[in-house]
């Protein structure tokens, strides 16, 4: 079977110019030949630092930017050969939530007008079926059907978040890039947006692209997690394999870091030195080589490890070779 | 042995300027900090805890008044300072660190101007010596290359090292209680655990009292000892970290412990809150909470609960939860 979403070495590099009509000198490799898939009805988590590429990749798979190597196939048909019917019917199957919800809706519009904006631009439908559609995905994201006549402002962080989630749904998308989707609500509130992308994935068949800094939220809501450093995925597997038996240096110390949820729970303490690398200039051979504790001396700095698949994990790590 | 902070009935207002619409931010606020201990204090936005923070550092924006209570630091309430004694124990006794690192520096001086400051103003030290003491201090938060760096400007700074300088200059005249408000919501998780380790090594150096305004409970696992719990500008459960993590008595701390995602569990569905969080200006009868609570009563609608437990150093302000 076809997977809904593949990606083979994607990659996305920023020319970096100096002036105004200056020459390129140098490229930010911000994705820098990533593979991955995403199954229909699946959940891909994306972790990493910022400056990791994570949010780059968000914007390829959504058609933002174009990639400059590479390719994205979705439903099997290669994206940069599609014409511009098959684009429109990409752009509809993938859809977007985003992290703040004050920012992602227009203020001069109302709820309604929000949701149904894109009902009307693809599928022209009007009047009581448009009306009738509009209730529903009200209904879907728990909001009553008065709030179609409101504006954003009327609304809580994560009423307005559940506005943006019937926005994405509008299209019967069949994947739905979550980037940070809770990370700007409410500690009390995240719990309700979580459950209910939860039960929407599990009533509708949905698969998401989940991007999130809470592993532990990603480890919850994903089947499948990819870390990533400096463009690069360094780690990708099942989820639970990944949050609690990881192998990548970089993993353990990230997992390592993140806090406890009881004060007796104690975890490895991996302490990093320094900051992630500017994505301009990136350490030779393996990314992480400068950081890591593990580091193999003469080989690490100069030799760029690949993705190996070890006990049905994929791990880029001379020290599993 | 006397706490080092205890603030008693502590009450913030927020007074629209005709005085007709009053915003309780910090209602009825009782607690107790030891030396050297370290205090979190978690809630929602809106919550109060931040105005909590400003209160006790007496740093609040015009409109808001207090409106009774006291605050006693060291033995000696600081709601009686003047604004001149105050001026003296802020930045010296009692420090704070705020959430956005770029807010706290000035961009038009160098980073040895600024950590200096402090150390010019309380300690009366002459320019070479705070510089040369500015460069000691930027070595024991870890920044590399520091006889450099003095000389540079915030911009030249990663979010990392901006936090970590500003950290700096909180700890320079070796205060007693240092403040810090969400310190780590900007940094990136790996960073986040170095800023949290020094913190933890310049307490145990220093001796210093801590609290973390947050609304992250893994950073009150992970740093604190004791836990305040804030609703709706009242401190709804009070208590040691362990207490508050195995037996906490209030539903709304209860139900925030359930609703969080945790790495043993995974895919198993959290126990969400309904509703959101109150308009502190148009607060309900009673118990803030009561419109959210699994477990309201009749008199949970009519009458807010009065706080319990004092005397077993775990209070809570709850008629289901109180004795």
């Amino acid at each position: 079977m076809t997977p809904l979403l593949e990606a083979v070495d994607l990659a996305k590099h920023f020319p970096v110019r100096r002036g105004l009509f200056g020459r390129a000198r140098g490229a930010v490799r911000a994705v820098d030949g990533v593979s991955f898939v995403v199954e229909k009805g699946r959940t891909l988590g994306v972790v990493g630092e910022s400056g990791c590429g994570k949010t780059t990749t968000a914007k390829l798979v959504l058609g933002l930017e174009e990639p400059t190597g590479g390719s994205l196939r979705f439903e099997g048909a290669d994206l940069t050969t599609l014409d511009t019917a098959g684009r429109r019917r990409y752009r509809r199957g993938i859809q977007a939530v985003f992290q703040d919800p004050f920012a992602s809706l227009n203020p001069r519009m109302r709820v309604g007008q929000i949701i149904m904006e894109p009902l009307i631009t693809h599928e022209r439908i009007e009047g009581a079926d448009l009306k009738k559609r509009l209730e529903r995905l009200l209904d879907r994201v728990g909001l009553p059907a008065k709030a179609a006549s409101l504006f954003p402002h009327e609304f809580s962080g994560g009423q307005r978040q559940r506005i943006a989630i019937a926005r994405s749904l509008a299209l019967s998308p069949s994947l739905v890039v979550l980037d940070e989707p809770v990370s700007a609500l409410d500690v009390s509130i995240r719990a309700q947006i979580l459950n209910l992308l939860r039960d929407l994935q599990a009533e509708l068949g949905l698969a998401y692209l989940f991007i999130a800094h809470d592993l532990a939220a990603v480890a919850h809501m994903s089947h499948t997690i990819a870390v990533m450093y400096l463009g690069r995925i360094v780690e990708m597997g099942a989820a639970a394999t990944v949050a609690t038996t990881s192998r990548h240096p970089y993993t353990r110390a990230l997992f390592a870091a993140a806090l406890p949820s009881h004060p007796d729970e104690k975890r490895e303490e991996i302490v990093l030195a320094g900051e992630v690398p500017s994505p301009l200039a990136p350490p030779s051979g393996c990314h992480f080589h400068p950081r890591c504790p593990s580091v193999i001396r003469n080989r690490c700095p100069g030799e760029e490890p690949k993705l190996r698949t070890i006990d049905g994990i994929r791990v880029a790590c001379h020290l599993y070779e | 042995m006397a706490p080092l902070l205890e603030l008693r009935n502590l009450s913030t207002h927020y007074v629209s300027q005709r005085g007709t619409r009053v915003v309780k931010a910090v209602d009825h606020v009782s607690l107790a900090l030891d030396a050297g201990e370290t205090l979190g204090v978690v809630g929602e936005s809106g919550s109060g805890k931040t105005t909590l923070a400003l209160s006790i550092l007496r740093l609040l924006p015009t409109a808001a008044d207090n409106a009774g209570g006291e605050m006693l630091f060291d033995g000696e309430d600081l709601l009686k300072k003047s604004p001149e004694e105050m001026r003296q124990i802020r930045g010296k006794r009692i420090a704070m660190i705020l959430q956005d690192p770029m807010a706290s520096l000035n961009p038009l001086f160098t980073i040895g101007d600024q950590v200096a400051e402090p150390l010019r103003v309380h300690e009366g030290m002459g320019r070479r010596s705070a510089w040369q003491r500015a460069t000691a201090l930027l070595k024991s938060v870890r920044i590399t290359a520091p006889e450099t760096r003095v000389r540079e400007y915030p911009h030249q700074m990663s979010g990392g090292m901006r936090q970590r300088i500003v950290g700096a200059m909180g700890i320079a005249c070796e205060p007693r209680l240092l403040i810090a408000d969400e310190p780590t919501t900007s940094l990136d998780l790996t960073i986040q655990a170095q800023y949290l380790a020094l913190l933890r090594d310049l307490q145990r150096e220093h001796g210093l009292a801590l609290i973390f305004i947050t609304h992250n409970l893994g950073i009150v696992a992970k740093m604190c000892d004791r836990v305040a719990v804030m609703y709706a500008g009242r401190l709804v459960e009070f208590g040691p970290v362990r207490k508050i993590f195995d037996e906490p008595r209030h539903p709304y701390t209860r139900a925030l412990l359930q609703s969080i995602p945790r790495f043993a569990d995974s895919r198993q569905r959290l126990t969400a809150i309904g509703g959101q969080p109150p308009d502190l200006s148009a607060l309900p009868l009673g118990c803030a909470f009561h419109p959210r609570c699994p477990d309201a009563i009749d008199r949970c609608r009519g009458e807010a609960p009065e706080e319990t437990g004092a005397a077993m150093g775990h209070t809570v302000r709850c008629w289901v939860a109180g004795p």
